[in-house]
Order: structure tokens, then C-alpha cells, then sequence
């Protein structure tokens, strides 16, 4: 499918789905966190789309709100996705585990939730990956201090 | 039997393997739990040399950003810079000459060459078998001399720059290339028969750490181990970037997805390469080994997104670009992590013996998982 | 004859009488036993050090380098260094550790090959005690050495060290059928048990040519299950330093290590020793026959160059396996024995009877 049948076929599955324009080759899709878990279902399940392979996994720190963005590709179809869920909640940012539809996710979510500080619901292992358990704050997130080990230039 | 068999109480048991161990190779600590010697969880713990190096990113240059890189995967650290480069030149749709594309592509598969050297000294001394180790440095030294003439570093090169190269290749870099090829096309056979061919290697990796076509999607365990489970995962092929394009070369696909499949898919990977080399190493076009970029770089905003394949598997590089000299935010999806995720799948119910076999089949490299 | 000239008994008999008439018969015995023991430690000591040098250059062999270089002339110093380093070491200990069998362990593990070694013929009559079990004797001593192992195992209080116990345990137990079975075909051949009267019975011949086809497979597979009973690679299971980074001796340090480190070597030169003398004549001289003349001029090679020359080749053979092959895993190095070294091991007896009875040999 190229980007248009791909947006046709998402519209249809989250109306409420926003389209960014997309400045490289990848079709961009923001959703927000109520619908992911939808969207993502059919993304895997749905044999038009069928994304089975999630590239990459990652969350950005927008200081107004936060997102995760997950790059999914299909191996059957060979058509590429950039999923963007949009939490606005900074303090507390929740959302749906996808690990049960793509096993990667397990991993990247746990990188995600130590750095960024998004809880993944229902995820089977939440703890952090590369830090300490007792580690405060989420170091990724542009308001984050720590006067030790970030030299400011 | 059985019925005394059940009778007998056993009790599970964790042990820690790593950090400090030979076969998680650096700083891995794996949680194991076994019963007997027989894994039932396998447990990675991460973050051992996690240096933040998205988080450091985030302060640097582009130009700088290409030198953290190959602190990740030292061993395909020219791939990794490329990587970046390739991302930033995507940014700022410039078009880099010919000839660097072509020496970029040299110099990538000799680098997928020495890590595949590496590893198959590392994985026969993981079963034990030591001699291999030191006939894969052996060879692995060649190349190094040839990075050192054109890079002037052996490990860690920093050849790439946006837009081309950091200064022209060495004088000699095409005759000891050549010279290189020569003598490894003699070497590799000598590698098969050391372990290939071997009764005892074949039935410590045969049927060992399984891994499904579907399992290896879904966890997204790419490179060669990926091919070796019988999934197209070759960034070379799917999205050609540098001189890829153009050189004639197989994707290597193996459908057994056991240790040997994957211990296969590298052997072979590494006649490939030298076939890519071969081609591209006598028709280097003339010209700028570099394309003019101004002093500070600044993307336009956006997000841009580039693939490659290391040695390991598909890194790739996102940036995310709000018109400063420095990323808003750049995220390196690591091949080794995900491959890392698929350890507990395929190490349960095989051995201790079994794990170090798979973990050297996976051929992690703890810096580019950590990060 | 020409190695009556080499013959040690009427020597060893003489300083007998000597330390017997000088002193009491009893004190002159006791002072033997503390000549020969003072003998065997030296030995023991020298043969570690140059075993360990020979292995290292070995390894550099079969690995296109060089190694030790430094110390001394082309390194041969390296392993008194070693040594030196080894003995100045910390004792390390573990916190929960068994302390007392901790520390026994290495003795019980260095004990067993040097009561092994007394039996061992290194030339006519240089043989400190001539058993008429012999055989039996070395294989029931040598196999205590796995109750040192197994002790280090338990007392480290080291999960590593237990499983390396435990599968060194597994492993020497079925090995060591293997090693008495694959022994007992060559006395079914030369009817004695007595280590003397084997080389004496291999004058006209070694048994492995002797004997042909099951000497040959006996030999193998004495060479394949002593290899194990030994734990060197392709068999070092219990040591296993990319699974279990050391296996038993994970917690031992300093002087305790070199015990272990000793022990291996010193074992390894049992197993080349025995398998010299059951299968390729011991000290006695390649003969080939009634070819008077070639016969004589192989006598003029003293016995116990002899000796040491066919030791030297399997202690090369056994480097040599321990360089080239992976590790075996446990499961399989137990199905190894089980399901096809041990039935094959009856099977070629059963030859060997059928031959002896037949006088199929030479």
C-alpha cells in the first residue's frame, strides 16, 4: 500500500487521527493514548496492513507534552508506518503496553519508561533498564538536573 | 523410571552470570534461573556502561554526534558513523560525490569483515576452542593495518564527516585491500575446517537456541542472526544507501534459525563482502572526498530516519531537528538490544553450555546495547 | 644384550644393601623410602614446570605465535616466575567457605597422582614399588583425585564451583570404566597385571602392533577417556571458563591454585605414562621381531630415553586435542561414554579374548 491507502485505511479505523506532513519517506500517524491500543491491534492483526516488524521504539520529551513513537514496518506488504501516540499528562504520562503484539516492545518500553518516565500499562516487567532502581528522576526529559554528571557549556 | 524420577525433589536455583564473566563479553549480567543445569529464565540486566550517549547528543554538534557514535559498536564503529552522517545528509538533501560513496562502501564491508573475524575467534573460544580466537586476530590484524594507513585509528576510526570523508584514502589503501583479499580468500576455507567441519562444533550449535522466522520479526532480532531464522532483513537490499546500489551481492538466508544457521549466515556474510569489495575496489571514481557543508550545521525541521546494516543487525538512527546547531533529539535503535530481547526465548530449556553458544551466536557487543 | 648396560636394578639393589647394612634393615628401609620420596617430589615439581612450559610453546605452536619469550632464554624461566608469583599470592578465601575442606581439597587432588606415579616403570628396575596389582592400583588411586575436586567444589560455597564439581564428579566416574576397561584388553593379552611384567612381555614386540586391531581401538580409547578422566579439553567440562568461568577452582588462589594447576599436569603425565608402558612397551625398545641387527641397534637408545620419547608423544597428543577441538557439552560427553565408548569397549574385550584364545596376534 502507498501512503494514501494507508491513511484511507487508518481514518477508517481512528477517525481522530492526526496526519503530519511527512518530511521524509515514512506516513506519520498521531493517535492519541485511548485509541493506541486499537490502532495497533489492527495495525498486526489486519492482513492489509500487517505490520509485524517494530523498528524502533522510542519517546520524545515535547516539554508541552510527551510521545512515543513507534516505527513499524511490514515484511509482507513492505510498507512502512510511524506511529505517534501524544500524552499530554507530563507528570504522570500512561499508556497501553503494545509488548504482547511485538516482542521488541518489552525491551524498548522498559528504555522508554527508565528514561522518559512513560508508564506502559499492563506491560509484564516494568522496571528500569540501565539505571538503578533507586535512581530519582528520568534523565531524558529536557527538564531534567543533575549537576554531577551534565557539564553545562 | 519416570514416576521415581518425579519423586525426586529438585529445587530451582538463580545464579548470576556476569558481570564479570568471559562469555557475556563486557559488562552483561544475565539472571539465570536453572534447574540443574537446565535454564528455565533467562534475565538480562543492562546498563552497566550506559553513558547516555542520546542524552549527549542532545548537547553536541552533528559533527560531534558522528564521534559518539562508534563508542556504541566498536566493532562496526565506520558503519555506525556512516549511519549519522547518512542521516544528516538526508537532512540536508545534499548529494555527496561518487567517490565517497564507493570508499564508504569499502570501508563498511571491510569493517563487517573484521567484525565477523572477531566473532568467529570469539565464538570458537566460547566452545572452547582457543586457537580459533587467535587466527581470527590474526587475520583481523590486516584490516586494522589498512584502517590505521587510511583513518589513523585501528578501533574506534572516525573516518566519516557529513558530506564525505574526514581526507582521502592512503596511497596504498587499494593495493593492501587487494593483498587483504588475497590472503583471506586462502584463510576462510582454513576457518570452516577448523570449526565447521568439526563433530563436536556441529553438535554443540545444531538444534541449538531455535529461533522461529515469526519470533525473530516480532522480537526484531535483525542482522545475521535474523537471516539465519530465515527473515529478509538486509538494509543493503531493502533500502540501498552509499554504493550498495549498484554492486552485486546475495542476501544470505538460512531457515534453520539454530546456532549453526546463524554461525552459517556470518561465514557466509563474509564471502559476500569480500565479493562487494572486490567489485568495488578497482573502479573508485575520481573526484571530492568531500562535499562542501558549511561550518555549522543546522537541519530544517523535521524528523528524519536512516537504516543501516551493521555487522550486528539494522541500526538505526532518528533525529529529530527543531532547527538548532545541535539534535533535538536523536535515538539509535541498537541491533544488539533487540537481538538481546530474544536471548530468554531461545535459551530455555537448553544448558549453560547452550547459553554461551547462543549468546556468541548473537554476537552482542555490550556498548552498543547499553548505549 | 645391549641394555643390560642400562639396567638400574643391580644399581638400586646395591644402594639397598648399602643403606640396609650401614644402618638397621628397618631404618635403611626408611631412609630408601625418603630418598625415593625426596626423588619423586623433586620429579614432580620439575615435571610440572616443564610441562607447563611445553604446553604454553605447544599452544604457541598450533596458535602461529611465539610465547613466552621474555624471561630467560626463549622464555623457559617464565614458569618459575610463574611459580614465584603463584606462591607470594594472597590465600584468598570465601566468607562462607568450608574452611578446613577448602583447604584440603588441593592436597587430596595432588595426593592421588603422586601415589600413582610411584608404580610407574621408567626404565629396568628405576621403579619405586612393583605391585603385582598394578594396574588395579593406579586406577583405584588415580580416582581419588575426584574427591579433592568435588570437595573444592562443595567447600567454595561458589554455585559456579558446584556445578563444576558436580559435572566433574559425572564425568570421571563413567571415564574411568572406559580407562579400566580399555586397560584390561591389553592384560588379557599379557596375562598380568604387574607393570614390569607387561614391558617385559612387550620384548618382541609393543602390544599396539601386537595385539592390531583391538590394541588399536583400546588405545583410542583409552587416549579419548583418560583425556576426560584428566578434565583437559576437548573435556575440561568442569573447568569450562567460558560457562563457568573456572569451574571448581573458581575461588582458589595463590599456592592452592598451583596444587590444582600441578595436579592437572601431573596427571597428564600418568595417562601419557601408563599408556606408554600398556601399549607402546614402556622403556623397552622398538624391536621389531627376530631382525637381530636392528633390534641391537635400538637397544643402544638408553630405556629411559625411550620412555620419555613415547610419554613426549601422547602428552603431545593430548596438547594437541586440547588446542584444536571445542568443548563438549556434559549431556553429550556422558552419551559419548555410555552409548558408545563403553559397549564398544566390551565388544573389542570380547575381540581380544577371541584373538588371545585364537592366537590371532603377532
Amino acid at each position: 500500500m502507498n501512503n494514501d491507502d494507508l491513511k484511507q485505511k487508518i481514518l477508517t479505523i481512528v477517525p481522530s487521527a492526526e496526519f503530519t506532513d511527512p518530511v521524509y519517506e515514512f506516513l506519520n500517524v498521531t493517535v492519541l493514548p485511548a485509541d493506541l491500543r486499537k490502532l495497533a491491534e489492527q495495525f498486526n492483526s489486519d492482513p492489509d496492513l500487517s505490520f509485524d516488524y517494530m523498528f524502533c521504539l522510542t519517546g520524545v520529551d515535547w516539554v508541552t507534552h510527551m510521545m512515543v513513537v513507534y516505527h513499524l514496518y511490514s515484511t509482507k506488504n513492505d510498507h512502512t508506518v510511524v506511529m505517534k501516540v501524544k500524552i499530554d499528562d507530563r507528570e504522570n504520562p500512561e499508556v497501553e503496553t503494545l509488548c504482547d503484539i511485538w516482542k521488541t516492545a518489552e525491551f524498548h518500553e522498559r528504555e522508554v519508561y527508565d528514561l522518559f518516565g512513560i508508564k506502559f500499562l499492563n506491560h509484564p516487567d516494568l522496571r528500569r533498564i540501565f539505571l538503578e532502581d533507586d535512581w530519582v528522576g528520568y534523565p531524558m526529559r529536557k527538564d531534567y538536573v543533575d549537576p554531577v554528571n551534565i557539564v553545562e557549556l | 523410571m519416570e514416576e521415581v524420577a518425579q519423586n525426586i525433589e529438585t529445587q530451582e536455583y538463580f545464579i548470576n552470570m556476569g558481570p564479570q564473566h568471559p562469555s557475556t563479553h563486557g559488562v552483561l549480567r544475565l539472571m539465570l534461573t536453572l534447574d540443574g543445569e537446565i535454564i528455565k529464565k533467562v534475565e538480562p540486566h543492562l546498563g552497566f556502561i550506559h553513558r547516555s550517549i542520546e542524552k549527549m547528543c542532545e548537547k553536541d554538534s552533528y559533527q560531534q554526534v558522528v564521534h559518539l557514535t562508534d563508542r556504541m559498536d566498536y566493532l562496526g564503529c565506520h558503519i555506525n558513523n556512516e549511519a549519522v552522517c547518512l542521516t544528516v545528509e538526508k537532512g540536508l538533501e545534499l548529494e555527496v560525490p561518487e567517490r565517497v560513496k564507493v570508499i564508504r562502501t569499502i570501508i563498511s564491508e571491510l569493517t563487517r569483515l573484521s567484525s565477523h573475524q572477531l566473532w568467529w575467534g570469539v565464538m570458537g573460544m566460547d566452545l572452547g576452542a582457543i586457537t580459533t580466537f587467535l587466527y581470527g586476530f590474526r587475520d583481523r590484524e590486516m584490516i586494522t593495518d589498512i584502517f590505521e594507513e587510511t583513518c589513523g585509528a585501528r578501533l574506534t576510526m572516525n573516518y566519516n564527516v557529513p558530506g564525505g570523508l574526514m581526507f582521502d584514502i592512503h596511497p596504498n589503501f587499494q593495493n593492501r585491500t587487494k593483498q587483504f583479499l588475497e590472503h583471506f580468500k586462502k584463510k576462510l576455507p582454513e576457518y570452516d575446517e577448523l570449526l565447521t567441519g568439526n563433530v563436536i562444533f556441529t553438535e554443540r550449535t545444531k538444534g541449538i537456541g531455535y529461533l522461529s522466522k515469526e519470533d525473530a520479526i516480532s522480537y526484531g532480532v535483525t542482522g545475521p542472526s535474523g537471516r539465519a531464522s530465515g527473515f529478509s532483513c538486509d538494509v543493503r537490499k531493502k533500502n540501498p544507501y552509499s554504493a550498495y546500489d549498484r554492486v552485486d551481492f546475495k542476501e544470505i538466508l538460512f531457515m534453520e534459525g539454530d546456532c549453526f544457521a546463524r554461525y552459517q549466515a556470518r561465514i557466509a556474510e563474509m564471502w559476500e563482502s569480500m565479493k562487494i569489495i572486490e567489485q568495488l575496489i578497482d573502479n573508485i571514481p575520481e573526484g571530492e572526498y568531500k562535499a562542501k557543508t558549511k561550518a555549522v550545521i543546522k537541519l530544517p525541521p523535521g524528523e528524519y530516519y536512516q537504516r543501516v546494516e551493521t555487522p550486528r543487525g539494522e541500526l538505526g538512527v532518528y533525529i529529530i531537528s527543531d532547527n538548532k546547531k545541535n539534535p533535538y533529539r536523536v535515538k539509535f535503535r541498537s541491533p544488539g538490544f533487540s537481538n538481546l530481547s530474544a536471548l530468554d526465548k531461545m535459551a530455555r530449556g537448553f544448558k549453560i553450555a547452550d547459553l554461551v553458544a547462543i549468546m556468541s551466536t548473537l554476537d552482542l557487543v555490550i556498548p552498543d546495547i547499553d548505549r | 644384550m645391549g641394555f643390560s648396560i642400562y639396567d638400574f636394578s643391580d644399581f638400586i639393589n646395591n644402594i639397598h644393601a648399602f643403606l640396609s647394612e650401614t644402618f638397621s634393615p628397618v631404618a635403611g628401609n626408611i631412609i630408601g623410602m625418603v630418598i625415593v620420596a625426596a626423588c619423586f617430589l623433586g620429579f614432580i615439581a620439575l615435571l610440572g614446570l616443564s610441562l607447563v612450559y611445553i604446553e604454553r610453546k605447544v599452544c604457541a605452536l598450533f596458535q602461529q605465535r611465539l610465547g613466552p619469550m621474555r624471561v630467560g632464554k626463549w622464555g623457559t624461566a617464565q614458569t618459575v616466575a610463574d611459580i614465584i608469583k603463584l606462591i607470594f599470592k594472597e590465600p584468598l578465601m570465601t566468607k562462607d567457605s568450608d574452611k578446613f575442606l577448602f583447604n584440603l581439597a588441593p592436597f587430596i587432588v595432588m595426593i592421588a597422582p603422586v601415589m600413582a606415579i610411584s608404580l610407574i616403570p621408567f626404565s629396568k628396575g628405576l621403579q619405586a614399588v612393583d605391585f603385582d596389582i598394578g594396574i588395579f592400583y593406579i586406577v583405584a588411586v588415580s580416582s581419588i583425585g575426584v574427591t579433592g575436586i568435588l570437595l573444592a567444589g562443595w567447600s567454595s560455597n561458589n554455585k559456579y564451583s558446584l556445578i563444576g564439581a558436580m559435572r566433574s564428579g559425572a564425568q570421571i566416574v563413567s571415564y574411568e570404566l572406559s580407562v579400566i576397561l580399555s586397560l584390561l584388553t591389553i592384560v588379557v593379552l599379557s596375562g598380568s597385571l604387574q607393570l614390569s611384567v607387561i614391558v617385559e612381555s612387550q620384548r618382541e614386540g609393543w602390544w599396539i602392533f601386537r595385539g592390531h586391531i583391538p590394541a588399536i581401538i583400546a588405545f583410542i580409547i583409552f587416549i579419548v577417556a583418560s583425556t576426560a578422566e584428566s578434565n583437559r579439553g576437548p573435556f575440561d567440562m568442569a573447568e569450562a571458563e567460558s560457562e563457568l568461568t573456572a569451574g571448581f577452582h573458581t575461588e582458589y588462589s595463590g599456592i592452592k591454585f598451583a596444587y590444582f594447576f600441578l595436579a592437572e599436569y601431573v596427571n597428564m603425565f600418568i595417562i601419557a605414562a601408563v599408556g606408554a608402558t600398556i601399549f607402546f612397551g614402556g622403556w623397552m625398545p622398538l624391536h621389531i621381531g627376530n631382525i637381530e641387527f636392528f633390534n641391537n641397534a635400538m637397544d643402544l637408545i638408553p630405556p629411559v630415553i625411550w620412555f620419555f620419547m613415547k610419554v613426549s608423544a601422547i602428552i603431545f597428543l593430548l596438547m594437541w586435542f586440547k588446542w584444536t577441538f571445542p568443548r563438549l557439552r556434559i549431556d553429550q560427553m556422558l552419551t559419548l561414554e555410555w552409548k558408545y565408548l563403553l559397549p564398544l569397549n566390551i565388544m573389542n574385550i570380547l575381540l581380544m579374548s577371541i584373538v588371545v584364545l585364537t592366537d590371532f596376534h603377532f
